[in-house]
């Protein structure tokens, strides 16, 4: 086993992204799991910037994923928020019936 | 030797607890499964070196996200085996396209050159703060990123701050509502009452009740 470099680091994150991209796919009528999956590759962006910014020791990466981290918080609780309502509304959250304003 | 086995064992338990995300047929399990990938992502934070952003993704979505998640998924009385049909329906394309991403990013990495010391003292000849404060002798992880963030990069943390006060707004007025025929206290309403609308006098006749 070899030392971990950089390449460990962001083989673990491109995994990570493409799991929670499978799981927009997969979970299609369940929006929870999707927004659970967009956390997934948002916490792989992080591990990214992280990681760049340790191996090129350059602190301005961790300021980054702290925005990321930001932005991902206040995209799950304004989605969880948007479903809520659509519950209320509806009675389910199926999203492939989310086609209230074509019809 | 132990930092290398500790990354292995903190990188499969991410992955696998990211695999059980999307694939448990409950969705509290889902979420909990989520706090695990959380968990050891924070252990990959604190290998790298990044201590102060570890303990915040603990606090953040452990603490806060998470429990979020699993309120809605209680709250909101949904038929979760109905949703999850599709799912072997879907399940070949979304192999299919996890695994041609996850190779392409694969190549990406293993052809990418990566700069040498040399090449990066030579691409900035004079450092900038972030990259003087990342020494590892010099101040501790989170001295350093205070150093920066409210300094260089006031503005976007200013910016984060606005971004949360936007969805705070965004989510209270998005579940707010008035609910009709509910008993809820009015102050207003109290203050504004006067003794005409409270009391009524009746005569009543002697030997009669009152109809």
């Amino acid at each position: 086993m070899a030392a971990i470099g950089l390449s460990h680091y962001l083989i673990v994150a491109a995994i990570l992204f493409a799991i929670g991209m499978a799981g927009i796919f997969l979970n299609r009528k369940n929006v929870i799991v999707i927004l659970m999956s967009l956390e997934l590759m948002l916490l792989s962006v992080n591990i990214n910037l992280v990681a760049f910014s340790q191996f090129l020791g350059d602190l301005t990466g961790q300021v980054f994923a702290f925005m990321v981290l930001t932005v991902a918080a206040a995209e799950a609780a304004v989605g969880l928020a948007v479903l809520v309502a659509y519950f209320r509304n509806r009675g389910d959250i199926a999203v492939e019936d989310a086609n209230l304003m074509k019809n | 030797m132990i930092a290398v086995a500790a990354f292995y064992i903190f990188a499969v338990a991410v992955i696998a607890s990211a695999v059980m995300v999307i694939a448990s047929k409950n969705p509290v399990h889902s979420v909990l499964f989520l706090i695990s990938a959380f968990i050891a992502a924070s252990g990959l934070f604190v290998l790298m070196g990044a201590e102060y952003l570890a303990m915040v993704l603990v606090v953040v979505y452990v603490g806060a996200v998470a429990v979020l998640f699993l309120f809605v998924v209680m709250m909101l009385d949904v038929d979760f085996v109905e949703l999850k049909q599709g799912f072997l329906q879907y399940l070949p394309y979304g192999v299919v396209l996890a695994g041609i991403v996850v190779v392409e990013l694969i190549l990406v990495v293993s052809v990418w050159v990566f700069p040498s010391e040399a090449d990066l003292a030579r691409a900035h000849p004079s450092p900038t703060v972030a990259q003087t404060v990342a020494d590892p002798n010099g101040p501790t992880n989170i001295e350093a990123l205070g150093l920066i963030l409210y300094t260089d990069y006031v503005h976007y943390f200013q910016i984060a701050g606005i971004v949360l006060l936007v969805a705070m707004i965004g989510a209270i007025i998005l579940t707010f509502r008035t609910r009709e025929g509910i008993k809820k206290q009015d102050a207003a309403a109290q203050v504004a009452r006067t003794r005409d609308d409270g009391v009524e006098l009746v005569d009543i006749q002697s030997g009669q009740g009152l109809s």
